[in-house]
């Protein structure tokens, strides 16, 4: 064991400096912002120590109760539709078929765009009168939606943004998962008379599935993580219909200046974050197996 | 025939997948080159018939639009230079000591919300008095780009053959010698993708730069988010300044996408 240990300390000094690094821009803000939640903090202004204060306003602030919800509205949406989609679309790219690396680049091409940009064209896409998406719904027979100008379908319309965004991700971890899939399962399928669909319930899903576990973690983590589109096209509006938990952060600490409250919010968010942390390595770990 | 016809179905399923990408882009493209009535008329003018580059023109004319894209470039070239020199050894230590609650922390870093670290990093950067230059968007763009570095090299040099390094050791070698002049030349495929999703991410990047940079220090794309804020109905040079600005992502990708495939495919690597 010992040999071992000290062939392996030689290295120590390879991490150091991101060590540093991680330390000065990552721990060093977590360890402030739970000091930062203690007081009643304003930017630029007093600072008042308050103890739990914080936390027991937040349980009983509606607004951020709202937040909450809509937020886990939104991701349960934002995870579901683009593993479904995702995994379809990596079933087709997994076929050979002519210019299908070009075709696959194009199809990965939306989660490489810079997101204020695609938001941009979205959100004048959505326009109730002048939008062209009205105009397409219009040519198949659909009444014209108020997309996101309208507190009853903003949430589902960003959606549609996050999963036009996202899908490509899920596609390409589940499409490296189809490349390692094994040849004989279906060969002894195929002697044995299986029908293609009955190929991919019993074999190929079941051999998946690790694949697209880590798909779900991912996804679900970044849906939960949300900004710039959501703050882009409609900066948590109309009214607040489309608040989530990360707009409602940044109003507070950087509209309201109430940065000691929105560390609170922080650190309770931190909470759920970590346990997906600690779920996604355990899953991986698995998966390495 | 029945071969015929699946053949054609399928054809229409990939076009079915791409065209929501192709469309998105097209329209963005389309709304760039047409004339102000064009683009605000009903039914929709699709193909721009007089083309115009004034919304081109108009873009670099105002809004000190070089002045941002000198800032996005600085801060993307620095962000991922520092996190290569920082990265790239420490994605080595970590797969050489197998030192995987290491890994679980980056990737830590990976998961939290870019907001979460704005708040102490704000009051620290006004507190050295860093606010007005670019070093506080430069220092928060790591955030995003070390994990990347990092993540991406550790599956790479876990995937690269320990002989050579150790026939270098038993040579008399120092592990840095070994390092600079055995690993490193065989990890430049990894360094390669590496960097290029950083930078991208970087680039891309609008949580970080949206809140600290001040009038003179705003990246492209807060600088194209205020366009949107000040200008709700001119959309011609709105479209034209979102495609300039992810137009260098999108190339990028295009000619390199064997290497994002392979890097993102690798860790499920993300910004933040």
């Amino acid at each position: 064991m010992t040999p071992r240990r000290n062939y392996a300390r030689r290295y120590v000094w390879f991490v150091v400096p991101a060590a540093f690094a991680v330390v000065a821009t990552i721990l060093f803000p977590w360890l402030f912002t739970i000091y930062v939640s203690a007081f009643d903090w304003r930017l630029g202004g007093a600072r008042e120590w308050v103890g739990f204060a914080n936390y027991t306003k937040l349980f009983s602030d509606e607004r951020f109760g709202w937040a909450m919800l809509r937020t886990l509205l939104y991701t349960a949406m934002a995870v579901v539709f683009p593993l479904i989609l995702g995994l379809v679309a990596a079933l087709v790219f997994n076929q050979k078929f002519p210019l299908r690396g070009l075709a696959r680049t194009v199809f990965i091409l939306p989660m490489m765009a810079t997101p204020v940009a695609v938001a941009l064209v979205w959100t004048m896409m959505f326009h109730p009168q002048l939008g062209v998406l009205n105009w397409l719904l219009a040519q198949i027979g659909i009444p014209p939606s108020m997309w996101v100008y309208s507190p009853d379908t903003v949430i589902p319309t960003l959606v549609v943004v996050e999963v036009w965004h996202w899908t490509p991700l899920v596609m390409l971890l589940i499409l490296g998962g189809l490349a390692s899939l094994p040849g004989d399962p279906y060969e002894a399928a195929k002697i044995d008379g299986a029908t293609a669909l009955q190929c991919f319930w019993h074999i190929t899903l079941p051999l998946l599935a690790p694949y697209i576990v880590v798909a779900l973690i991912i996804r679900t983590i970044d849906a939960l993580k949300a900004f710039d589109t959501i703050y882009v096209i409609t900066q948590g509006g109309p009214g607040s219909a489309s608040e989530t938990i990360n707009i409602f952060l940044y109003l507070q600490a950087f509209a309201f200046y109430n940065v000691g409250y929105a560390s609170a919010v922080v650190v309770v968010f931190f909470a759920i974050i970590l346990a997906l942390a600690a779920l996604l390595m355990w899953t991986r770990q698995r998966v390495k197996q | 025939m029945k071969r015929l016809l699946g053949r054609i179905g399928f054809g229409l399923s990939v076009l079915v997948l791409i065209s929501p990408a192709i469309m998105v882009f097209l329209w963005m493209l389309s709304l760039s080159m047409k004339t102000e009535l064009d683009n605000t008329a009903f039914p929709p003018v699709f193909i721009p018939n007089p083309v115009t580059w004034d919304n081109y023109a108009e873009v670099f004319a105002r809004n000190d639009f070089l002045l941002y894209a000198w800032n996005s470039v600085v801060v993307s070239f620095s962000a991922t230079g520092i996190a290569l020199l920082l990265g790239v050894p420490a994605g080595y230590g970590i797969a050489k000591m197998r030192a995987i609650r290491l890994a679980g922390l980056i990737l830590i870093a990976r998961i939290t919300p870019g907001l979460s670290y704005l708040i102490p990093l704000f009051l620290l950067f006004q507190w050295l008095g860093l606010t007005g230059t670019l070093w506080p968007i430069i220092i928060t763009h790591l955030v995003i780009t070390l994990p990347i570095v990092v993540w991406v090299m550790i599956s790479f040099f876990e995937g690269l053959p320990a002989e050579l390094e150790e026939a270098a050791l038993v040579d008399g070698a120092t592990i840095w010698q070994a390092f600079r002049h055995v690993a490193m030349p065989l990890a430049r495929p990894g360094i390669t993708v590496a960097c290029i999703l950083s930078f991208i991410f970087s680039w891309n990047n609008f949580i970080f730069a949206v809140v600290l940079a001040g009038r003179e220090t705003r990246t492209l794309p807060v600088a194209v988010n205020n366009m949107l804020t000040f200008e709700q109905i001119s959309w011609g040079p709105l479209s034209a300044a979102a495609l300039l600005v992810t137009a260098p992502v999108l190339i990028l990708t295009l000619l390199a996408q064997k290497q994002i495939v392979a890097g993102l495919t690798a860790g499920g690597v993300k910004g933040a």
